[in-house]
């Protein structure tokens, strides 16, 4: 059975890409929480993500108080810490459209310039800087992975880039709340259960690394398995 | 009158594979596969010296390595042409400046004969710095890519020199900066690349604790107390004089040692005053070295960074300010001023403690004395930041990418 479990042929074989990125500098800048809200208004959805989905790979090292670029201007220049924590609590797993996503960070902000209209004009110690990422997607060299054991040794050799790709933007690719991983595992193997598992490791309090770790080590529970 | 510049490949791609990871090699190496058969120029001011220089002598061996062949071109110019670029320089930093007719014909003039010169043809070209971006007028019929790297900070320039010189830029089809706080509004399209440093240079690389204590010893620093360092030339912007006043505050409370160490003030008329002034500020306070290095002293400043409790910056006016990513890369705990690019680098209280005071950073510098376990978690912090964001191997990726996407922008893909 445990080698049944790791040699069963997928139905799709999953194909590893890794997402280079380059950060595109925009036309906005926030120099207040009043102006955040006007630039949350007119940057670009690829603004929201950048500052959302993307930084989360830049700054996966960081596993306290560190969740995207909104929470921790607020935090750092503004010294609203009330704010902050609000914007650091969003979690973009729970977002399947950056119109969403766009949405609930222009309330926050703009909720509390109304709830606290003497900090809502107050500047910054430093502006934020709208920017944008600009994505070029290759094809990694592995060799696409046709069962779990091969898989699990692509998944062990990928880098930061590659892992985020597929573990964190995919969710918004797919318009789903899975990622890659997850959705191969249950449509190409079947295997529903350690799809879910994978699904839940938190991205919050994991690093890329820490995270890996942990979908190695359920998925040689997986193989294991009698 | 140009020179092609020939860098002898120094350390082996693969020599960072046990830093930054075998995958991250081999996701450069996917990055420039497409990229193998098309030319590339680069083209600065200087094959040695200064910043931009440093920075391409390790990345054109390291992008020859991935068959992505770099042809890096140095532009000549009389004294009257440095003498201009050197003004236009300070006048884009904000310096105050008064523009002549003569020193624009100058400029064009030493640009149009370059042109000449060098084999613009490349399908990609990334031309570094104010000094040549005028070759963009030898681009022919809009052939190739064109990137204009622009190094220097340009948030605050002299009006009349940057309305120049953005004819030309407004040309590229795209521009480089390091930080989105050093652009401009431009037509072009603007990256943001952050400076690197080399992880297995001189100035960076791992140390015998032997040497650490061998020059500790030369410069009779006690290593058994706690010591606080800044590393920067005696320039008034680096406050070396706001940091003996911060020392001076911490002293108060533990028995610890300032080092300032600097280059370059001998030759330099205003770091001699500075320096000066720097000696009256310590007194006759035993445990405040002030050191003078040669110009070029890597390792000296390597053992120093790596002998710190804590590493200082505190700028009133920063570019990038590289050599806060080198203290943490060396896991230092870093206490800096909120300035220039320092902010990308120190992430309060993630990779380090922004002040924005003599006094505030005094407090903080105290903090990481009382606590060493925040100071150390600091440290590892920053240097997962400085590996993920400010190595040569992040920078050769954006290069990549950047071309990448260009050549798939051209094939309409």
């Amino acid at each position: 059975m445990s080698s049944e479990n790791g040699t069963q042929q997928a139905i799709k074989p999953f194909e590893f890409f890794t997402a280079a990125h380059l950060t595109r500098i925009g036309n906005q800048i926030a120099g207040s929480l009043a102006e955040m809200v006007t630039c949350l208004d007119h940057c670009s959805d690829a603004s929201i993500f950048h500052h959302t989905f993307q930084t989360l790979g830049t700054h996966h090292f960081l596993t306290e108080g560190f969740s995207n670029d909104f929470a921790q201007w607020v935090y750092a220049a503004t010294n609203r810490a009330e704010l902050a924590e609000q914007l650091a609590a969003l979690d973009v797993r729970d977002y399947v459209s950056l119109a969403e996503l766009r949405r609930d960070l222009r309330r926050m902000v703009a909720d509390y310039c109304r709830d606290f209209p003497q900090f809502s004009e107050q500047r910054a110690l430093e502006c934020f800087y709208f920017c944008e990422g600009v994505e070029a997607t290759t094809a990694l060299s592995l060799p696409p992975a046709s069962n779990l054991t091969q898989f699990r040794d692509g998944l062990s050799r990928i880098s930061h880039a590659s892992f985020h790709f597929h573990f964190i933007s995919s969710r918004l690719r797919l318009q789903l709340k899975t990622n890659d991983f997850s959705q191969w595992l249950a449509d190409s193997l079947g295997k529903h259960s350690l799809a879910s598992h994978v699904n839940r490791i938190d991205i919050y309090t994991n690093t890329l690394d820490s995270a890996r770790s942990k979908i190695l080590r359920l998925i040689d529970r997986e193989i294991k398995l009698s | 009158m140009t020179t092609t510049v020939q860098v002898p490949a120094q350390i082996p791609l693969d020599s960072y594979a046990s830093i930054v990871g075998a995958a991250e090699i081999d996701e450069l190496k996917a990055l420039a596969r497409p990229l193998q058969d098309k030319k590339f120029t680069m083209v600065n001011s200087t094959a040695v010296g200064g910043g931009v220089a440093e920075i391409l002598n390790r990345l054109v061996p390291l992008a020859d390595e991935l068959g992505v062949k770099i042809r890096w071109e140095v532009l000549k110019g009389g004294p009257d042409f440095y003498e201009v670029t050197k003004s236009f320089h300070n006048a884009l930093h904000g310096a105050p400046y008064q523009a002549k007719q003569r020193d624009f014909d100058i400029f064009l003039q030493y640009n149009e004969q370059n042109r000449s010169q060098i084999d613009l043809g490349a399908e990609f070209v990334v031309i570094h710095d104010p000094q040549p971006a005028a070759l963009i007028n030898g681009r022919q019929n809009h052939s190739g890519h064109w990137v204009w790297r622009c190094h220097i900070d340009l948030s605050r320039p002299n009006q009349d020199v940057w309305n120049f010189l953005q004819q030309f830029v407004a040309q590229y089809d795209g521009s480089i900066f390091s930080s989105p706080e050093f652009s401009r509004q431009l037509p072009i399209p603007q990256y943001l690349f952050y400076p690197s440093i080399d992880p297995l240079a001189e100035k960076n690389r791992e140390l015998d604790p032997e040497f650490i204590e061998d020059v500790l010893s030369q410069y009779m620093i006690d290593p058994a107390r706690p010591i606080l360092t800044q590393i920067s030339r005696f320039d008034r912007l680096k406050d070396p004089v706001g940091v003996i006043r911060a020392y001076q505050i911490v002293k108060r409370y533990f028995d610890c040692q300032l080092v300032l160490a600097g280059g370059g003030a001998s030759d330099d008329p205003e770091g001699s005053v500075v320096l000066q002034e720097v000696m009256r500020a310590a007194g006759n306070d035993p445990d405040i070295k002030v050191l003078e290095l040669p110009a070029w002293a890597p390792l000296e400043v390597n053992a120093l960074q790596r002998a710190s409790t804590v590493v200082i910056q505190k700028s009133l006016r920063e570019g990038f300010g590289l050599t806060v990513a080198e203290a943490l890369w060396k896991k230092k705990p870093v206490v800096a001023s909120a300035v220039g690019g320092i902010p990308i680098q120190v992430i309060h209280k993630q990779t380090g403690l922004l002040a924005h005071s003599v006094e505030g950073a005094a407090y903080q510098i105290r903090y990481l004395l009382s606590h060493p376990e925040i100071a150390t978690r600091l440290g590892e912090q920053g240097h997962k930041h400085v590996k993920e964001n400010f190595l040569i191997t992040s920078n050769l990726k954006n290069y990549l990418t950047l071309f990448m996407i260009f050549l798939r922008q051209s094939q309409g893909a």
